[in-house]
Parts: C-alpha cells; sequence; structure tokens
C-alpha cells in the first residue's frame, strides 16, 4: 500500500529508533512533583518510556495528567524533579530548545498561514534550507494524504483534516518525542475509531515514540502500548492495557477501567495455590495463591462479562475444575436489562438488593432462552476470573 | 487551560539571556505604568498641592507651600478654598446641580437606549452589523460639531421653532436654548452612544435558551423581561450608567455651548476659574472635590469591568 | 405582531434622533443665507472659503499631526499595558495598573486638562521645559488614548487562544519570534481598531487642547469651538458636513470589506464542509 511503502522511505531516512532494541529507555521521569501554590498537581511522578512504544496517561480531570504533559513540552516548570531525554536532563530548557513535539488537543493550527505554512513553521525556525523545507513539507502531506490542500487555511479544512495537519506539523521536525493531548477527543465516535486505527498505523510507521494524554480509556486501551493510570497527582498502576485490565492493582483501577463487581468479605482458606473468600453473597473460589494472610479483609473483583446466567444452578461438569462445585455462584433476579446491539447488560438483584452487572454477547439471533425482567437466575464465575483486592 | 502558570516567556527567556529575561517584563510593565504614573497619578499630587497654595499676589503662579525663613522652615498649607468651597452656597448649588443633571441624563439614556439596544440585540443577525454601523457613525463624528448642530435646531429662528411655526402650532417662538433643557439633550444625545454600547454587547451575548426556558415555565414576555432579561443585563446597565454619569458630572463643552448662565455645572466653574479668574488655587481645590465625589462610582465602574474579565 | 411594530418605530425614532441634528448641519452648510438656520438659496461658496481660510487649515494640519502621533504612541503603549494585564499573573502594582488604565476612560476633561497642566507648569518651573504647545498637547491625548487602546486591545488578548502561541514554542519559535509571528497578526484587526479610536479621539478633543495649548498651537476644535461659542457660524457646518461625508465614506467602505470577508469566509467553509 502506498502509505506503508511511503512511510517505509521515510523511516529510512530518519535516525535509527526504528533499529534500536524494544526496551531502550527514551524518556526517565525521576521524582517529578509540580506544586501550584498550596495544590500539588503532580505528586513524585516516575516513570520510563521504551523507545518507539505508545505510552499514555490515563485519568479523570485534575489527575494530574496534563500538568504532567505541559511539564514534558517545557511549558511548565517543574518543582522539584528531573526529566531525562536519551540521558540528557532537560527539566529546566526551554520549550522551544527541546526535541520534544506537540500535538495539541485544539489543534493550535495558526489560522492565518496556510496547511503547507504552518507544517514548515517549526522547520524554518532551525533554519533549514529552503529546498531541504519543501521537500519535507511535500513529505508531510504525503503521510497524512493531504497533498490537495496544501495552499488552504485551517477555516477551509473539516475536523478531521485539521488533526491530520496538526499531525503532520508535531511530525515535521523528526522529534525524539511526540505529546499527544487529547488526540481523539474533539470527534465524534464513528470518526473516532477509523482515526484511531489510522493514527496508530502512522506513528508505528514512522517510529517515534509518543506520550499521550488521555481521560477515554477506551482511547487509551486500543491505542497504547503501555498505560499508566493516575489519579490525585500519582500513577496508581502503570502496565499493558492487558494487565490494568485483567490484573488491577486496587479498587481505584478496577473501576475506573471499564465496570467491575466487588464482592467484600474475608479470607477464610489461604493456600499457595488457592484461597477462599467469605462473603454475604457467595463463597468465592479463588484458582491463585495470593500474597495475605488469614481472615484478611479483601474484594474479589469479576468483571460483568466473566458471569454467566443461567435460569438454573450450573452442574458441577460446567465447571473449571470439581474444587469450585459450590463455590462462585449466587441466586439474582433480573432488574434491568440494556440492549446494545452485539451485547446485553444485565443488572441483576443480589438477596440483600444489591445489583452487580453481568454481561452477554447476543451470539445468537434468537434466543429463545433470553431471560427477561423479573426472572430469577444464578450468576456464577470461574475462580481464575476473580482478582483480590486488598486496597 | 486554567491552571496558573507563570508567563512562559519569562520562564523561558530566563534561561538564556538573562538580562532581557529581568528587563524585558518589566519594560513592558514599567514603561506603561511609568508613564501612566508620571502622567496621570503625579498630577494629581500637584493639583492637590497647588489647591493648598495661595496665588500670588500678581495674579499670576502661585506662592510655594515651603518657605525658608530666618532659619525656620514655614510649610503652609492653605485650606481656606476648601472652606470657601464648602461654605459658599453657590458652589454647593453647583456641585448638586451637576450630579443631578448627570443623573438625569443618565436615567433618559437608560430610558431611551435600553429598549433600543435590545431591540438593536434582537434584529436578525444579517443586519446587526449594519445596525451597529449605524450607531457608531454618530459616534466617530466630531461631538463638538453635533452639539453645535442643537444649537441651529433649538434657536430662536432654529429648525425646530420654524417647523413649531409653520404649524401654527405656537405663535411666539419657544426659547429653548441656554436653558437646562437644552442642556439635557444635550447631554443625552451626546452620551447615548456610550449607554447603548455596553448594554449591546452585554444581551447580544445573553443565553437566550435561559428565556426560553422562563417560558417553558409558564412566564409571560413582561416577567420574563423584568425578571430574566433585565437582572442578567446588570453588568451592562452599570457600565453603561457610568461611562454617562461620571463625564457628564464634569462636563465642560456641553454647558459652555447648549447651557445658560441658569445652568450651573461645575466643570464650567472650573474653566472659568482657571481661564477668566485665574485662580489656579480654586480651580485645584473645585477639581479635587469633584474627584471625590466620582471616586466611588468610578471604584463601581472599576469593579464591574473586573467582574467582566473574571467572567471571560 | 406588535412587538416587532414597536421594535421597528422605536428604533427609527432613536436612528432619526441621532441623524436629525448631523442632516440639518449638512443641509445648512448650501445656505447661502449668512443667517444659517434662515434659508435663503442654495450655494457652495461657503465651502470654497473654508478652503481659503489659513487658520482654519493650519489647525486642521496641526490637529491631524497630533492625532496622527498620539495614536501611534497610545496603540503601543496600550498595546504593552493590555499585555502586562493579561499575560503577566499577579505583579506588584497590577490592580494600580488596571485602575490607571481605565479611569481616563470615565474622568472628566476638565480634570484631566488641569492636572496635567498644573505638572507641566510645576516641570516647567523647576527645569525649564516643556513648553506648552503640540508636544504638551500630544502627551495629554496620549494618556487619554492610551485608556482606549488598552481596554481594545485588552479584550481581544483576552480571547485569543493561547495554546497558538504555545505551539509556535514548541515547534522552536523563540519568543520574540513567536510575538512578531503569531501574536501580532491574530491580534493586528484589534491594533487597527485601536488606533481608529484614539485617532477620533485625539481629533475631537477640546477640553484637554485647550488646557495644554500653547500661542500658535491652537487644533481645529479650538478653534471650531470659539466660533461656536460666539454663533452660528456656516464655515463650522462646512466643516461638520465635510467631515460626516469623509467619516461616513470610510465607515461605509470599512463595513462592506468587513461583509465581504465574512461572506467569502463563510463560503470556503461551506466548501470545504461539502468536500468532507
Amino acid at each position: 500500500m502506498a502509505l506503508t511503502a511511503f512511510a517505509y522511505t521515510l523511516t529510512m531516512s530518519m535516525p535509527a529508533p526504528a533499529a534500536t532494541p524494544a526496551h531502550d529507555v527514551l524518556l526517565d521521569i525521576v521524582n517529578l512533583s509540580k506544586n501550584f501554590d498550596d495544590i500539588t498537581a503532580v505528586d513524585s511522578v516516575n516513570l520510563s518510556v521504551n523507545s518507539g512504544e505508545i505510552f499514555a496517561l490515563l485519568g479523570g480531570s485534575g489527575c494530574g495528567k496534563s500538568t504532567l504533559l505541559r511539564m514534558l513540552a517545557g511549558f511548565e516548570t517543574p518543582s522539584s524533579g528531573q526529566i531525562y531525554l536519551q540521558g540528557r536532563d532537560i527539566s529546566h530548557m526551554p520549550a522551544y530548545e527541546r526535541p520534544i513535539n506537540m500535538m495539541f488537543q485544539s489543534y493550535a493550527l495558526f489560522p492565518h498561514m496556510t496547511v503547507a505554512q504552518n507544517i514548515a513553521f517549526g522547520l524554518e525556525q532551525d533554519q533549514l534550507p529552503k529546498a531541504e523545507i519543501e521537500q519535507r513539507v511535500h513529505d508531510m502531506l504525503q503521510l497524512v494524504q493531504l497533498k490537495a490542500y496544501a495552499k488552504r487555511k485551517p477555516h477551509q479544512l473539516s475536523g478531521g483534516q485539521q488533526q491530520r495537519v496538526a499531525l503532520a506539523r508535531s511530525l515535521a521536525k523528526r522529534p525524539r518525542l511526540l505529546l499527544l493531548d487529547e488526540p481523539l477527543g474533539a470527534l465524534d465516535k464513528k470518526l473516532r475509531e477509523q482515526t484511531q486505527i489510522e493514527l496508530v498505523a502512522i506513528l508505528k510507521s514512522v517510529g517515534v515514540t509518543c506520550v499521550m494524554v488521555t481521560h477515554d480509556q477506551e482511547e487509551a486501551m486500543t491505542m497504547a502500548d503501555r498505560i499508566a493510570v493516575m489519579d490525585q497527582g500519582r500513577i496508581i498502576q502503570l502496565g499493558t492495557p492487558h494487565d490494568i485490565y485483567e490484573t488491577p492493582n486496587s479498587r481505584f483501577v478496577a473501576d475506573f477501567i471499564g465496570s467491575v463487581n466487588l464482592f467484600d468479605g474475608q479470607v477464610v482458606v489461604d493456600e499457595a495455590d488457592h484461597v477462599v473468600i467469605d462473603t454475604p453473597h457467595a463463597r468465592v473460589y479463588v484458582s491463585h495463591g495470593i500474597t495475605g494472610t488469614q481472615g484478611m479483609p479483601v474484594s474479589a473483583a469479576v468483571r460483568p462479562e466473566k458471569i454467566c446466567l443461567s435460569l438454573a444452578p450450573p452442574l458441577a461438569a460446567e465447571r473449571a475444575s470439581p474444587a469450585e462445585d459450590g463455590f462462585n455462584q449466587t441466586p439474582v433476579t433480573v432488574q434491568s436489562m440494556a440492549y446494545f446491539g452485539s451485547f446485553t447488560t444485565y443488572h441483576v438483584k443480589l438477596a440483600d438488593g444489591r445489583l452487580i452487572h453481568v454481561t452477554q454477547q447476543n451470539a445468537a439471533r434468537h434466543d429463545e432462552h433470553k431471560l427477561q425482567t423479573g426472572d430469577r437466575a444464578w450468576a456464577w464465575w470461574d475462580g481464575s476470573d476473580v482478582v483480590v483486592l486488598t486496597r | 487551560m486554567n491552571t496558573p502558570n507563570a508567563p512562559v516567556t519569562q520562564v523561558q527567556v530566563a534561561q538564556r539571556t538573562p538580562w532581557l529575561a529581568a528587563w524585558g517584563p518589566r519594560m513592558v510593565i514599567g514603561l506603561p505604568f511609568g508613564w501612566l504614573g508620571l502622567l496621570f497619578l503625579l498630577p494629581f499630587v500637584v493639583v492637590l498641592k497647588i489647591s493648598l497654595s495661595e496665588m500670588n499676589e500678581s495674579g499670576i503662579g502661585y506662592k510655594d507651600l515651603v518657605d525658608w525663613q530666618d532659619g525656620l522652615v514655614v510649610i503652609s498649607l492653605r485650606y481656606s478654598n476648601y472652606l470657601f468651597l464648602l461654605s459658599d452656597k453657590l458652589y454647593l448649588m453647583t456641585y448638586l446641580s451637576s450630579l443631578m443633571y448627570a443623573l438625569t441624563a443618565t436615567v433618559l439614556c437608560l430610558l431611551l437606549g435600553y429598549p433600543f439596544a435590545y431591540f438593536l440585540a434582537r434584529s436578525p443577525a444579517s443586519i446587526r452589523p449594519g445596525l451597529m454601523m449605524l450607531v457608531m457613525l454618530p459616534f466617530w463624528t466630531s461631538f463638538l460639531l453635533r452639539i453645535y448642530a442643537w444649537k441651529g435646531l433649538l434657536d430662536n429662528n432654529g429648525l425646530i421653532n420654524q417647523l413649531l411655526l409653520a404649524l401654527g402650532l405656537i405663535d411666539t417662538p419657544l426659547a429653548m436654548m441656554n436653558t437646562p433643557f437644552s442642556l439635557q439633550i444635550g447631554m443625552v444625545y451626546v452620551y447615548l452612544p456610550f449607554m447603548v454600547l455596553p448594554l449591546y454587547a452585554n444581551l447580544v451575548k445573553m443565553d437566550l435558551r435561559l428565556l426560553e426556558a422562563a417560558t417553558d415555565l409558564g412566564a409571560k414576555p413582561w416577567t420574563v423581561f423584568w425578571r430574566v432579561t433585565v437582572p442578567l443585563s446588570r453588568s451592562g446597565i452599570v457600565a453603561g450608567s457610568m461611562l454617562v454619569f461620571i463625564p457628564c458630572v464634569g462636563e465642560y463643552v456641553i454647558p459652555a455651548m447648549l447651557g445658560g448662565p441658569n445652568t450651573l455645572n461645575i466643570g464650567r466653574v472650573l474653566w472659568d476659574e482657571f481661564f477668566s479668574n485665574n485662580d489656579w488655587a480654586m480651580a485645584s481645590a473645585v477639581a479635587i472635590v469633584m474627584v471625590l465625589l466620582i471616586i466611588a462610582p468610578m471604584a463601581w465602574f472599576n469593579r464591574i469591568q473586573a467582574q467582566q474579565r473574571g467572567a471571560t | 405582531m406588535t412587538t416587532s411594530w414597536l421594535r421597528c418605530t422605536w428604533l427609527l425614532a432613536i436612528y432619526a434622533f441621532l441623524y436629525l441634528p448631523i442632516a440639518t448641519l449638512v443641509a445648512y452648510s448650501f445656505n447661502d443665507s449668512k443667517m444659517v438656520t434662515l434659508w435663503s438659496g442654495f450655494t457652495l461658496h461657503w465651502y470654497g472659503d473654508v478652503f481659503r481660510d489659513r487658520d482654519l487649515m493650519e489647525a486642521l494640519g496641526l490637529s491631524l499631526r497630533i492625532a496622527f502621533s498620539s495614536a501611534t504612541t497610545s496603540v503601543v503603549l496600550g498595546t504593552m499595558a493590555a499585555f502586562a494585564l493579561v499575560r503577566f499573573q499577579g505583579f506588584r502594582g497590577k490592580a494600580m495598573l488596571q485602575s490607571m488604565v481605565n479611569a481616563p476612560l470615565v474622568m472628566p476633561d476638565v480634570i484631566v486638562g488641569l492636572s496635567l497642566l498644573l505638572l507641566l507648569v510645576a516641570l516647567q518651573r523647576a527645569l525649564g521645559v516643556p513648553e506648552r504647545g503640540a508636544m504638551t498637547i500630544w502627551l495629554g491625548h496620549t494618556v487619554l488614548g492610551m485608556a482606549y487602546a488598552t481596554v481594545v486591545v485588552q479584550s481581544r488578548l483576552q480571547e485569543m487562544d493561547r495554546s497558538l502561541e504555545e505551539a509556535a514554542l514548541d515547534l522552536g519559535a523563540r519568543p520574540w519570534k513567536v510575538f512578531t509571528a503569531i501574536t501580532l497578526p491574530l491580534i493586528s484587526q484589534a491594533l487597527i481598531s485601536a488606533w481608529l479610536l484614539t485617532f477620533t479621539v485625539s481629533l475631537d478633543d477640546v477640553v484637554i487642547s485647550a488646557f495644554l495649548s500653547g500661542p500658535g498651537s491652537n487644533t481645529l476644535p479650538i478653534v471650531i469651538f470659539s466660533r461656536a461659542k460666539l454663533g452660528l457660524n456656516p464655515s463650522v457646518n462646512v466643516i461638520a458636513s465635510l467631515t460626516v461625508l469623509l467619516v461616513g465614506m470610510c465607515v461605509l467602505a470599512g463595513s462592506l470589506w468587513l461583509a465581504r470577508r465574512e461572506k467569502q469566509l463563510s463560503r470556503e467553509l461551506a466548501a470545504a464542509m461539502r468536500e468532507h
């Protein structure tokens, strides 16, 4: 395809990153903090970003992710701590000297300049020869497929086109690190899905290391290689999307990413290969060991898609292992349903009135055994699908 | 982004060129500050000083406040000017009537200007810029000339009298010139755009959905107007009123051209004290008292402006 | 609809109120009679007289020169003040600068004129300079003009998108380059309005000029004022109609140009929407 062939030639002319080993650390953030008067926006953050990866800072508003990004860009000076880019301390370097470029949430395209002039702006600051600037602008336009729009002004472009110009402009200088501020925030749902794929394709083909900031977990999960979940200036958990979703380290992360059902109880059996938690609704059998003690209060977290609903209680033969017979099940009443087309979410009431949610794929077009509101059923799950949370 | 941050220019430049970093922002702040401090604030100190001094016997210039005599430093602060001001009935009347004229002008401008601004703001968007241009055009034309026009209109041989005589509504020309009436018309005429502009700016930005919500909840148009529109346009009303009231208090040109011997205006008094009587000390005292009178409205105006800025 | 009828009537009435005096001024400039308001015939000879009037023409020239220079100075200083007030957070004296910048907007001219004159006289007694004349008038107009300029530029700066400047910094432009390449073009329209506004304010001012003028430095408003105070004068009518004509043409041209740009912008936007 033209895009990949073209991107290939582009990467060949770029300095090394595509060829370096996967875990070459590009960015090192050490004990970074930022205080505004009496508010601590970023609290002693430590993280490393590897060369070529897309790294996401995920969190709600006020969690400090934007401040952290602005410190990387050079628009805020750290109150304490350091930022190292390829070993060099850039913590107090002015923004216009850093080999870092940013794609702004509002795109920030210069309204009085054409698309070509916007892209050329950064190159002109480096005082590159005119011919080279023209060539690079041409290459960038080719990369984002906007060749025909070079002479247009930003107000003459649609939202999606403006975003591509912003991307081209931020890549024109071949930065070591690219910062993305809520890259898909301004787009509507349909456009977002399409753009996600295109954006990642372009970034990976160019091979640039990215740090992106978002409040949208879907965006982070689909685009990033690794995610740092932030809250109140701190990193709560750092890992791959899979790790974060399936192995959250705290109730906060479990609840922040997707939805989760929490069963609070006490550890009654603590073995190396399995744990049993006694909760008011069910006896929970966890098929892995935990670092904990008997009697410890914990929460058993089970994702909605891991729970099965059936009118009859599960048979021993349906279980993953005979040891789980009688565990991990509870009688429920279907309270309400939400039909999403490809899946259905059930809100089911437990014995004491508490609600949990269960998600089921609508794998068949017609299902005579489909549950209705008011039905009494059984909810059950596998021991391997339980995550034990202690905080 | 609402995060407070040190100006990027300050922070960045500080790394590279220390002296520019230290002096650049200081110059940008310092030059206007110094200019105004020197040419706006300092003069008030001088006025205060002169108001406390005495005119020379020759009538030119004023005596110094500090006098060195026989090894004594004599600082004479003559407050007799103020005493005279505050005790003389004529002066008190003049201040009062100036305030009254200004207040009347403000109220009239509000009564005429609010509906005008309201209708302007509710006009179709396509003709609004044109209508605004039509309001601005008189504003850009010299106000001196426009006041002069009223002289022609209100004169005994002026157009209005000619019209009324021709229509047979009166037998002899109405004496409209050099009266409080002509003065008031002149003030309203000149300052009406100053009232309309802030009101229009406020009304045009008003969220119409709030009015729709009020109507949806059962309020009749009149109620909607008084209980929603007017309160929401409060800052526009205050800004417009201050832009009319405060300058009107000290107006000179309009009273000089359209007022007569019966219209007492403190602006005219100040001018006459200075140019006709050559009594700079008295003029200064008049000015100081005038400033004291308008300090409260000015502070109010300042606060409304600050609120406006904070709201955006 | 009654409200629509009320709206049209009120608007028309106020517009008539605003324009009738101006219309009469223009009409009477063609009046053959020296008694300005008593119509005796159509003539253009007053226009000829005005152009031959040396005092008037000199005053006009002086006014234009002062207006031009005070407008330029006001815009430069006003832009600096606007930047200081919008971009620099909490420096000592910020509230004071804001009040000082706002005050001349509402302060009666007589106070500004008197206070400035007394200062200049005191300076003159102490240092021997400055002499009252064109320069002192220019100083006074700049104080007033700066207030207007700051208000205009300040409101534009506040609504400007800061991320555009950050983007320029991010792309490697140094702070001064950001100012000249990005900020200035984006506030250029506000700068032009501020210039035009302060130009008009200066050209129109009577009181401050009267206080601060010296022998031989009569501005146009001073001449008009002294003639008008004596009574109705045809030359004043001529000046009035010429002013109205000039201002009217400029305003018309300006608004037509703006309207054309608006239409062009929306056409381009629509075209872009359709394509995608």
